[in-house]
């Protein structure tokens, strides 16, 4: 899910050029959505289809009426406005829809599945992955094999090229934008019955979401796609073996004061290694 | 200068004033914003005239609020012990990122800046020995020789340090190493083409930066006699960019103008309530955020010299 | 002074310097010339510190200087000026200049005494804008001045840094017919005091000003020798001077 995320994210910084801190704020917006789709279609899936196409919608609105003027700027003045973006849109959502909604994982999915004898998954966990796989292969297949997808490539690696052959630039934006919001929408969507669907939900992920395209490398989903991989098993097992290794050095009292400290911090240290020694992450999509 | 001269004789009366009246609040409440002045001055320094946009200098002011909380609440409870460590404390901090981030550029340096401050914002967390997630509370506020808990004896304190910090600006910025900074900010390369060892002043003005940090963060620590992981969020990093846009990006008096006018709206509108505006809105004093996050982006799209910058546009047309 | 030893650079698959060995003698100037995309500015980069080669040796005055930092070479007295202007726009045209002489006099880690008050420096600054023409422009923010002014300006910051040898990187693009004059008589001033290194597209002056051409081609360099010889070389008409250039 992470990887939906971070690959929404490193499109627009990579083609566009610009730092969206708002895009945290797109995903909330696609939880909140979900949930009242939700509500008010009775059904799980429903819901979660209707707001993918409302997040991307409301996405190419924002970027159509306030984010266009942000392109040429510089990255100082994307940061703030796109910050001031998530303060307007927190308290948006807050107005309407109060500070947090509910959103209950379906039925169907809630139980465990027996993927072999012995091993069992939650269902719902499964769900997600699938998806996340899916969608995956999904981009894979438009990035480099469609023309849309050739054009989209074109623009990450060298936009001022792409300007030049004439390519319909302000179109192909916004729908990159809308593009990057549906993303956030199945992740919010699909994560909001694990985690709460409340107002701030955004800016928690956004930062992970940063830190996998930065390790990745931005505008290249295959750096996405391998940060978040990477970024994911680094917390899990950060999380699960750091304090059972600190335990083993240390004692026992510095170890469980400082092993789940190190292990929230461990993907940082990640990316602090790799930029250190790859200042432009790993698949930097320019050169 | 005699508009410096000005401001601090006003500002150096203003207490007594609020004393004879019963207004004491007030008199806290400048210091807090003073505090902030001095925390958004020294990220203008890294910022506005370094030209480095550090989303982590929250980490730097809590680095600073913490050493000094944790010097009082283990029993050292003098100032020119606490304060001196603070300030040292996050020197070495800034130090220690800003060699690591100094490195990598543009995007890669906002997000490595702040991860490294999410990075201490957990490590405090962590910290159950003094407080964790709750924070911890100081018995007193420290003491100078005299005692700080007197809130006009700690008022004109914060005032001194903020003419000091102000003052050693203004004597920075005009110095060789602020020619050096504001030409490395105007054009990196060509400033390593003349022979400038660029990385060492950067990592030298965030250093500076982050010191003057430290020393807001242990004056918060004490003003509010408590301190939780809350302030090394970033969140706060933002708060304080949010102040020096602002109040003006790269000017002498950006952080302090920025300080003063958000926390003055953010306490007017929490406490004054607008009579039409609620007939609007019956809530709206809850949700000021989206107000802030409106004049944010009109400043940032309409004015983005900030509040000074409009000032000075304003004298130089009138001229 | 400067010499060269097989120098190589890549790009992922392209070859930007392929091999080049190149020699300056101390007090020539030497151009260096061919067709665009033949690598010239990456030569440059390469020897001014701000690329690395893969392979090969760079000397100064005998000293090798392959791994060292940018900011290191310019205090050992090569200095460079960019193809593409790159200037302080919003510095006075006296500040420009007495921030490369203030790089080079001393340690700028002072943080109190104003520079405003360091008469000395201002006052090399001053000189070297005569030396380039500038001296009625020295009040002017740079980011106003004319093209061929900020031209000036741009040979002038490699200058104030007191270079033993100066790599000028096209200082005459984009210039109209006065412009170009005036930057060749720059360029003969200073070629008493300082070795030049001349890149440049604008065969008359590399024909009035070289001692020495070389000729640079898809990264290698093919010829080099004195600029009669270079004129009459077969396979350098070929390659870029073409038979339009008479003798």
């Amino acid at each position: 899910m992470l990887f939906l995320l971070a690959a929404g994210l490193t499109l627009v910084f990579g083609i566009m050029d610009m730092i969206n801190l708002a895009h945290g704020s797109l995903y909330m917006l696609g939880a909140f959505l979900a949930s009242t789709f939700v509500a008010l279609t009775g059904s799980f899936t429903a819901g979660v289809l209707l707001a993918i196409p409302a997040t991307a919608v409301l996405g190419m609105a924002l970027e159509v009426s306030v984010l266009r003027t942000l392109y040429a700027r510089d990255h100082l003045s994307q940061v703030l406005a796109t910050f001031a973006l998530i303060l307007i849109l927190n308290e948006v959502v807050r107005l309407v829809w109060g500070s947090d909604a509910a959103l209950p994982m379906p039925a169907a999915l809630s139980g465990p599945v027996e993927l072999f004898p012995g091993l069992r998954y939650p269902a719902y966990r499964l769900l997600i992955i699938g998806v996340g796989l899916f969608i995956a292969l999904l981009l894979y297949v438009l990035v480099t094999k469609t023309r849309v997808g050739m054009l989209v490539r074109a623009g990450a690696s060298n936009r001022e090229m792409a300007l030049a052959m004439g390519v319909n630039i302000k179109l192909l934006f916004t729908l990159v934008f809308g593009a990057g919001a549906a993303l956030c929408a199945v992740a919010g969507a699909l994560l909001a019955p694990l985690f709460a669907v409340q107002v701030g939900m955004g800016e928690n992920i956004l930062i992970l979401a940063f830190v996998v395209i930065v390790i990745g490398g931005i505008g290249s989903i295959r750096g996405a796609l391998v940060g978040a991989l990477v970024v994911g098993v680094v917390d899990t097992i950060g999380r699960a073996f750091l304090p059972l290794a600190f335990g083993l050095v240390f004692q026992p009292r510095v170890a469980s004061a400082a092993g789940p400290a190190i292990a929230s911090v461990s993907i940082y240290l990640l990316m602090a290694v790799i930029l250190y020694f790859k200042p432009k992450g790993l698949f930097p999509a320019r050169g | 200068m005699k508009k410096s001269i000005f401001l601090i004789a006003v500002f150096s009366v203003f207490p007594l004033v609020m004393q004879a009246t019963d207004h004491l609040f007030y008199v806290s409440f400048a210091s807090r914003v003073m505090i902030y002045a001095i925390a958004a001055t020294s990220l203008n320094l890294a910022l506005g005239y370094g030209g480095m946009i550090s989303f982590g200098h929250a980490a730097f002011v809590g680095t600073g609020a913490y050493v000094a909380a944790i010097c009082v609440a283990e029993g050292v409870t003098s100032a020119w012990l606490g304060w001196p460590a603070a300030i040292a404390v996050s020197a070495l901090a800034a130090w220690l990122i800003g060699a690591v981030s100094l490195r990598t550029r543009g995007v890669y340096f906002i997000m490595i800046t702040l991860a490294f401050a999410q990075m201490t914002f957990y490590l405090v967390n962590s910290m159950k020995a003094y407080g964790g997630d709750e924070g911890l509370t100081l018995p007193q506020r420290a003491s100078l020789g005299f005692d700080l808990g007197n809130e006009l004896a700690f008022y004109y304190v914060v005032l001194f340090l903020l003419a000091a910090t102000i003052f050693l600006l203004y004597k920075l910025i005009n110095s060789r190493f602020g020619r050096v900074v504001n030409a490395i900010r105007e054009n990196e390369t060509r400033a390593a083409a003349i022979g400038l060892p660029v990385f060492r002043y950067q990592l030298a003005c965030f250093v500076i930066a982050g010191a003057a940090a430290g020393l807001a963060g242990a004056l918060l620590a004490n003003h509010g006699k408590y301190v939780n992981p809350n302030v090394l969020h970033w969140a706060q990093s933002g708060t304080l960019m949010i102040m020096v846009i602002l109040g003006g990006v790269g000017r002498l008096w950006g952080g302090a103008i920025g300080a003063a006018v958000l926390l003055g709206l953010e306490h007017l509108i929490a406490d004054y309530p607008i009579a039409w505006l609620a007939a609007l809105a019956p809530n709206y004093q809850q949700h000021a955020n989206l107000g802030v996050g409106a004049v944010l982006l009109a400043i940032v799209l309409f004015a983005p010299q900030g509040i000074a910058g409009l000032l000075s546009r304003k004298r130089n047309a009138a001229a | 002074m400067l010499r060269l030893e097989a120098i190589s650079k890549r790009f992922g698959g392209v070859v930007a310097t392929d091999a080049v060995s190149l020699e300056v003698a101390q007090g020539e100037v030497h151009a260096l010339i061919g067709p665009n995309g033949a690598g010239k500015t990456t030569l440059i980069g390469q020897i001014s510190g701000s690329l690395s080669p893969d392979e090969g040796e760079i000397l100064f005055e005998n000293r090798k200087i392959t791994r060292l930092r940018q900011h290191a070479r310019v205090a050992a007295g090569l200095a460079r000026s960019y193809q593409i202007t790159s200037i302080f726009r919003s510095f006075t045209v006296l500040d420009n200049l007495a921030l490369a002489v203030q790089a080079r006099s001393g340690s700028s880690f002072s943080f109190w005494k104003p520079v405003a008050e360091e008469t000395a420096l201002f006052g090399e600054a001053r000189a070297i804008g005569d030396e380039i023409g500038l001296s009625s422009k020295l009040d002017s923010t740079a980011g106003n001045l004319s093209h061929g002014e900020q031209r000036a300006l741009e040979v002038g910051l490699a200058l104030a840094t007191r270079p033993r040898l100066v790599l000028l990187d096209e200082p005459m693009a984009g210039m109209g017919p006065e412009e170009s004059q005036r930057m060749i008589a720059l360029i003969s001033r200073i070629r008493s005091r300082v070795t030049v290194l001349l890149v440049e597209h604008d065969m008359d002056a590399v024909f009035r000003l070289a001692d020495r051409i070389s000729v640079l081609v898809a990264g290698r360099i093919i010829a080099t020798d004195l600029p009669e010889k270079i004129k009459a070389n077969q396979q350098v008409r070929q390659a870029y001077l073409g038979d339009e250039v008479a003798a």
